[in-house]
């Protein structure tokens, strides 16, 4: 239950592209076309997939507070957690260059249609920020990190789809010339967000529920304990008048 | 000025207008959008990007003959992310509630395109005075566009400036409330940012048309 939430809350909800703006420099750039786009998105999808869990391991094993107390008593004190960016992003630039070489070797066709975007994506802010935002929200297990990272990819990739389909009928519509290419992409993505907000009372829903019972149960126990305490002032009373 | 020559000069205008790093060559919206709900942060985020790349290609363009081509990404990366590790620390020291404001989005400068864009095309192939200018003329442009989106999303979302209430007070109904003015609660929501750079980029194309795409 806590995965699926998960899974659907940084889909829809918590959007890379429209509730963070995050990656959007290779979003602009890369949508002109839906087959690019695809390949950039499953790229994204992968490198996250990989560096979330890994930035996962080192955030909890070696740069939080404490983390290093598994080397021994007088390391417990120690909070690394400052080198945190430099860390994530030689994780990411090295998994980045790895992962390359490794498809070159074993799936010459798989490289061929994202070789080109592999080296883009380092610097795509997407990635940073998964792991950033994995760290800032302190996701507690492993296999929910993994889970943040692909659902998170997954995101990426639809709003990156999106957004090219639309770019390519576009180009049949009319557009005022000064908002040509550049201008209506952005005006378009916002109000691709405005609809994505739509997903926010998706999951509010379910956190919702259970308040509402411990309310309820709260207010009974009150007229309880005030039903008792009357209870209690009457029998007083009838003893005083005794 | 005579400290910098024409050409020099040119180096810091020219990304405030016409080859502004937003508006047209598409470069750092990443970081640009999510904070500027408010001016405060919007000029915070702005100061920091120009230390940021001011100092990164006065770095990268001196180390410019010695970092081998193959590996160059990753030592940008590293410069970059120990430059922004100093804004991190210095803002968590001095403004710590303006940091955790900014939460993730001081550390996603690293990966800012602006930054990664000029250290390739200006820093690594010229020398260290020129490419401070360049890192600092782009690092403003970006900044500009920032203060301009914040300040009008401030402005109308919320109808303060620098969280003053230079419009009056929308719960005592004074100033321009007095004659039923309301916030425009939208401007505040992520999805307004985009809209509003959308529309500078229109206002920019339309006054000079040269830079219309076809």
């Amino acid at each position: 239950m806590e995965h699926l939430e998960l899974f659907f809350k940084s889909i829809f909800v918590d959007n890379m592209v429209f509730a963070y703006f995050l990656g959007m420099c290779s979003y602009l750039a890369v949508s002109k076309k839906v087959s690019t786009a695809v390949g950039l998105g499953a790229a994204v999808i992968f490198v996250l997939m990989i560096t979330v869990p890994l930035n996962w391991l080192l955030d909890q094993y070696l740069l939080q507070e404490g983390a290093l107390s598994w080397l021994g008593e007088e390391y417990a004190s120690y909070d690394l957690s400052f080198l945190s960016f430099i860390m994530f992003i030689a994780t990411i630039a090295t998994m980045v260059q790895l992962v390359e070489i490794i498809v070159e070797k074993f799936s010459p066709s798989l490289y061929n249609s994202l070789g080109i975007f592999l080296p883009l994506i380092a610097v795509n802010c997407a990635i940073l920020g998964g792991s950033l935002f994995m760290q800032s929200r302190e996701i507690e297990t492993l296999g929910l990190a993994f889970n943040y990272g692909i659902s998170s990819g997954i995101g990426w990739f639809l709003a990156i789809i999106a957004i090219a389909a639309i770019r390519e009928k576009i180009r049949y519509s009319a557009v005022p010339p000064a908002l040509r290419g550049l201008g209506i992409t952005f005006i378009i993505t916002g109000l691709m967000a405005i609809g994505f907000m739509s997903f926010g009372g998706m999951l509010t829903g379910g956190d919702d529920a259970p308040k509402a019972e411990d309310k309820t149960a709260i207010i009974k126990n009150e007229i309880e304990k005030e039903t008792e305490d009357a209870t209690e002032t009457v029998s007083l009373v009838v003893d005083l008048t005794k | 000025m005579g400290l910098l020559s024409k050409k020099d000069t040119k180096l810091i205008t020219d990304p405030l207008a016409d080859n502004n790093p937003i508006t047209i060559q598409v470069l750092g919206i990443c970081s640009a959008l999510a904070i500027t709900a408010q001016l405060k942060p919007s000029i915070v985020m702005a100061i920091s990007v120009i230390f940021v790349m001011g100092v990164g290609n006065i770095v990268i363009s001196l180390m410019r003959n010695i970092i081998p081509s193959k590996i160059r990404i990753i030592v940008q990366l590293i410069v970059v992310a120990t430059l922004v590790i100093i804004v991190d620390q210095v803002l968590k020291a001095f403004a710590y509630s303006l940091s955790k404001e900014l939460s993730v989005f001081i550390g996603l400068i690293i990966t800012n395109c602006i930054i990664m864009g000029r250290f390739e095309a200006f820093a690594l192939g010229n020398g260290v005075w020129r490419s401070f200018l360049d890192g600092v003329g782009n690092a403003l442009g970006y900044g500009v566009i920032l203060i301009i989106v914040g300040f009008f999303r401030e402005l109308l979302g919320s109808g303060t400036l620098f969280g003053l209430k230079v419009l009056g007070d929308s719960v005592e109904k004074t100033g321009l409330y007095a004659y039923g003015y309301e916030n425009n609660g939208f401007m505040v929501l992520p999805p307004m940012a985009l809209i509003v750079v959308g529309i500078i980029i229109w206002i920019q194309r339309s006054r000079n048309k040269a830079l219309i795409e076809d």
